[in-house]
């Protein structure tokens, strides 16, 4: 049973509309449910479920029709747009599908960009420790297009960890990579969400990426279901 | 985190990425030229008027009739200005039995203070330049006052109770102003000697005259103070005062310039425009992530801010640094044109083009700026949005930038509107034309196939885009065509409004009965017999019936133009240099009427409109004229003019003497001493040193504005590579996919050579028009000068339909190249 205290995320009656020339879409329709601190879950569902909607609304990056999200007890619709950017930059953290790496930047200085944002004093050593970490202290002040596509999620894998978030939302982190070197990324993921004890969300399609996490949710029709 | 800080991150790795090529140029190219034509026209302007001073004499001129008040000298000294004083009064010559009536100027040594004076041993021989003023006990004589005594070098003179001795015959004096035809001829003679004459009595009509040189400012301020403590019976004169047709000639080159230098400014921002739309459309991600990871929007507007000013100081420095180099390069390369050395630039230019760099760009940025503010931070996660367009009054600080350096580097509010209606008009023309072309598009594509069918169909997906394309390309030909054939037009047009024949000499005082021998006596002597004008002088009495009161007038020049006679003529046709700006020439029918064509700028200064009634008194006698028409009159064409025009069959009673006008080469100058000994009452005016000086302004001119233009053709340049830029990424992309697909390299550049041949289509017909337009406009409505049109035009647009599409060509060819994988692992 969770108790209050042990809630990172809830989600409330979680309804999404969108206008399209079709009419009003439903694309999520009264979600509800709660992850526990330190939990993974992975949110399975198709193609156009609906999944990367959720992600983006649990991260505040989007505004739900109805309904409510909190976030270690802050409800998300409290807060200003300043105030949930705020709020994920103290904690949260994001990979992404395409690595979202800014090319103008070299790979610290990716890495430096949310520890600066958020005034962390030592942002550098923080920098240079989580590029170590995922195995790229030789490849500091390469810019993204100098890095391999495994690099360069590794490089946003860093980034993600670097701030210590307490949340880690992953958006189908593997979709750009082949089999093995996508392996070899989640092993890395998961390793460091255990030694930090981050609460996970991973967004997949891809079941055998699910299994690694403790809890599945399955998105369809815009409804939420356990297996 | 400081915004400063991630600011000069992203820049440095922009900068590696050679992703700020076009905005840096268009800053550089906004600085520099503003900067160039600033520093240029800012040395121009001072060495021409210092041209315009040989005029004078001077830089400035008190005339008083009286002595000048000890103060006015002293301020003078005391501000480092070099002074000279002069003293002008009419006077009898005796020579022997012979008499004339002379124009005596009496100056001091150091006399002129610009410009030189040239002497020669007999009347019309060769001059030669000399840096004295005729010693004392020896006057100089001008030909035709040497020619009437019959006076030689070496003989003796009467001048009020002195004899002096003729130095040298007067050939060219710098300061020979005012009305060349009612001016007795000239004697100069040295200051000091005027009291042992025992002409300047109580109540004689002197002249006192203080010429002064010295820094700009201090003249201006000199000039200024002067004005303002102006006492009755004082006047000030300076350049600008200086004669209409050198008036005239600084007016078109400042307007040239200006023009140069507002098409030049307008087209760097455009392109500034254009290329900021690509760099901020490369910052929406980095805004989206940046917010993402907990950025508050003031620090993403910080960063973008930050970003702005950055570029803008790199640019503007590097524009800088340009701007002086190009019009340093300019300045030496045209050095050896100039009379003098040009003046050194002040800093004052460098600090104008920088701030009107940065205005034009952050003017440019505010709405792109309010753009990436809202950016969603869902963009993250889905890449099509983009924040939107900003509210089209985001636009209006541009807008206002825009306006304000068009009309600043115009430095002529006609000259300005022009080039914005120019700008406005063809923004309209593309905007319909855009439209018009879709609606046949959309018709078309369903036959098209293939990649074709791509090409055309982008042209409609993307109508701003197309529509900016077709805009900045329009604009950029427009550029390219106005500077090179219509500015060849022009400035030829300018140059031939002052012909090599161009009249050189004016005979006055040509009698009635004179007329046929006068015309025979060329045509003995093989020259072609020159064109007369009848003239009878008259004083204006009355207007509307009301006595005229000189008094009545505030204006100097006014009560100047009021008390004197004027030269009234008459003429069936309107010359070729005139325009009427008002009322209508009159017809045949109307000859013999009372009617009267005024000169617009005396009608002006004297108050004076259609309908008014004239008197004028000629020799006693009364006459009334209704004024029908007012005329604009080019000066600078050295013609025989006049302020005050009547039909035929009017003026014809009263006794006219007749002007004729020539020119008369240097081989043949013998012919005038030959004239004036065979009809002894007329007076030879030689206007060859002013014509010279007019055609050496214009020579220059022509020089300078081309190069300034240069700028400008560099701004069409940057517009064209800037429009092209604008969807580089995304077509790069699309090619990409289409590769991906299956379509070969032809496949593919058909398609985009056929999207681009439609823009170069459009844009070419587009900018003929436009450059046409403008053309005649400028020509016609601003310059005052014949515009044909040019037959090249059309074709030299057509060239677009190739051009453009090759510029596309050369911009896409990397990605028709590379296979699709790395391009579309690129974006």
């Amino acid at each position: 049973m969770l108790t209050d205290a042990t809630v990172e995320i809830e989600v409330r009656d979680l309804t999404k509309h969108v206008n399209s020339s079709e009419g009003c879409l439903t694309i999520l329709d009264g979600l509800d449910c709660r992850i526990a601190a330190g939990e993974s879950v992975a949110i399975l569902g198709a193609s156009g479920s609906g999944k990367s909607t959720l992600l983006g609304l649990l991260a505040g990056l989007d505004i739900p029709s109805r309904g409510q999200v909190r976030v270690g007890g802050i409800d998300l619709a409290s807060l200003t747009e300043d105030g949930r950017a705020a709020l994920r930059g103290r904690r949260m953290g994001f990979v992404f599908q395409s690595f979202q790496l800014l090319p103008a930047l070299t790979a610290l200085e990716n890495v430096l960009l949310p520890l600066e944002l958020a005034g962390q004093r030592d942002a550098a050593a923080r920098a240079h420790a989580a590029l170590a970490r995922v195995g790229l202290a030789g490849r500091l002040s390469h810019y993204p297009r100098q890095l391999s596509g495994g690099e360069q999620q590794r490089v946003a894998i860093a980034r993600a960890f670097a701030p210590r978030p307490a949340i880690l939302f992953a958006d189908e982190p593997t979709g750009n990579l082949d089999v093995a070197t996508g392996g070899r990324i989640i092993d890395l993921l998961f390793d460091l969400n255990r030694e930090a004890g981050t609460t996970l969300v991973l967004v997949t399609h891809d079941a055998a990426l699910a299994r690694r996490c403790q809890r599945r949710l399955h998105l369809s029709g815009g409804r939420l279901g356990e297996p | 985190m400081k915004p400063l800080t991630f600011a000069l991150r992203q820049l440095r790795g922009a900068w590696r990425a050679n992703e700020l090529r076009v905005l840096l140029a268009a800053v550089v190219l906004t600085v520099a030229a503003t900067g160039a034509v600033g520093f240029f026209a800012d040395r121009i302007q001072f060495a021409l008027e210092r041209q315009g001073s040989l005029l004078l004499g001077a830089d400035l001129l008190v005339v008083s009739d009286r002595s000048l008040p000890d103060g006015w000298l002293q301020r003078a000294h005391s501000r480092g200005l070099v002074t000279v004083r002069t003293m002008e009064f009419p006077s009898m010559v005796l020579f022997g039995e012979a008499s004339g009536l002379a124009e005596i100027k009496a100056v001091a040594p150091g006399y002129p203070l610009r410009g030189t004076l040239m002497v020669s041993e007999t009347a019309y021989g060769a001059a030669r330049a000399v840096r004295h003023v005729p010693a004392s006990g020896e006057v100089w004589l001008e030909p035709r006052l040497a020619a009437a005594l019959g006076v030689a070098v070496g003989e003796h003179v009467g001048l009020g109770e002195r004899d002096f001795v003729v130095g040298a015959i007067l050939a060219q004096e710098p300061a020979r102003g005012g009305d060349l035809f009612s001016i007795a001829p000239r004697l100069l003679m040295a200051l000091e000697d005027v009291p042992s004459t025992g002409l300047v009595q109580y109540g004689s009509r002197i002249s006192h005259r203080l010429l002064l040189a010295g820094g700009k400012t201090t003249v201006r301020e000199y000039a200024d103070w002067a004005r303002a403590n102006l006492e009755r019976g004082m006047r000030v004169e300076d350049v600008h005062s200086a004669r209409p047709e050198v008036r005239q000639a600084l007016a078109k080159t400042r307007q040239f310039l200006g023009l140069a230098a507002a098409a030049s400014v307008m087209l760097a921002m455009v392109a500034l425009a254009l290329a900021m739309l690509r760099h901020v459309q490369r910052q929406l991600d980095a805004c989206a992530l940046m917010r993402c990871f907990g950025a508050r929007q003031g620090t993403v507007v910080g960063v973008f801010l930050w970003q702005t000013v950055l570029i803008g100081l790199i640019g503007a420095a590097a524009g800088c640094v340009l701007g002086y180099a190009a019009q340093e390069v300019l300045a030496r390369l045209l050095g050896h044109l100039f009379l003098e050395r040009l003046p050194a630039p002040t800093v004052l230019p460098a600090l104008s083009a920088l701030l009107a760099g940065m205005a034009a760009l952050l003017g440019v940025s505010l709405p792109h700026l309010l753009r990436l503010r809202g950016v969603p931070v869902l963009r993250i996660l889905r890449r099509d949005l983009d924040g939107g367009t900003a509210h089209w009054l985001a636009w209006l600080p541009a807008l206002a930038v825009l306006l304000a350096l068009v009309f600043w580097n115009a430095r002529d509010a006609g000259l300005g509107w022009v080039v914005l209606a120019g700008l406005a008009g063809l923004l309209l023309a593309a905007a319909l034309t855009a439209w018009l072309a879709a609606g046949l598009l959309r018709r078309t594509l369903g036959r098209a196939g293939g990649a074709w069918r791509l090409g055309l169909a982008n042209l409609l997906r993307r109508p701003g885009l197309t529509l900016a394309q077709v805009a900045g390309f329009g604009l950029g030909i427009m550029a390219m065509l106005l500077l090179t054939l219509v500015r060849a037009d022009l400035m030829a047009s300018w140059q031939s409004s002052l012909p090599p024949d161009a009249p050189n000499r004016f005979v006055i005082n040509i009698q009635p009965q004179q007329l046929g021998d006068f015309r025979a006596f060329f045509g003995e002597a093989g020259h072609p017999a020159p064109q007369t004008h009848p003239m009878v002088r008259g004083r204006l009495v009355a207007v509307n019936g009301e006595p005229l009161d000189p008094g009545h007038y505030a204006d100097d020049r006014a009560r100047r133009l009021a008390t004197r006679e004027f030269n009234l003529s008459w003429a069936a046709a309107l010359q070729a240099d005139n325009r009427i700006v008002a009322g209508r020439w009159w017809g045949a029918e109307e000859h013999g009427r009372p009617l009267l064509s005024l000169e617009e700028g005396i009608a002006q200064t004297l108050g004076l409109g259609l309908g008014d009634h004239l008197t004028y008194d000629i020799a006693g006698s009364r006459i009334e004229l209704e004024v029908r028409s007012l005329r604009r009159v080019e000066w600078d064409s050295m013609r025989a003019n006049f302020f005050a025009l009547a039909p035929p069959g009017v003026l014809e009673g009263h006794a006219a003497s007749h002007i004729a006008s020539l020119y008369l080469p240097a081989e043949r100058e013998g012919l005038l001493g030959r004239l004036v000994q065979r009809f002894p009452n007329v007076t030879v005016i030689d206007v060859a040193a002013i014509l010279e000086q007019l055609r050496g302004i214009m020579d220059r001119m022509t020089h300078a504005v081309q190069f300034v233009f240069g700028f400008s053709l560099l701004g069409g340049f940057v517009v064209l590579y800037a429009a092209l830029h604008a969807s580089l990424a995304e077509r790069r992309q699309e090619i990409a996919l289409l590769r991906v697909l299956g379509a070969d390299r032809r496949q593919v550049l058909a398609g985009v050579l056929a999207e681009f041949a439609w823009i170069g289509i459009i844009a070419g017909a587009l900018a003929t028009a436009g450059a046409s337009v403008l053309a005649w406009v400028i020509g016609t409505k601003l310059l005052g000068l014949p515009y044909a049109f040019n037959p090249l035009l059309p074709f030299a647009a057509a060239l677009a339909v190739v051009l453009v599409p090759w510029a596309a060509w050369l911009g896409l060819r990397g990605a028709l190249r590379q296979p699709p994988r790395q391009v579309l692992c690129s974006v």
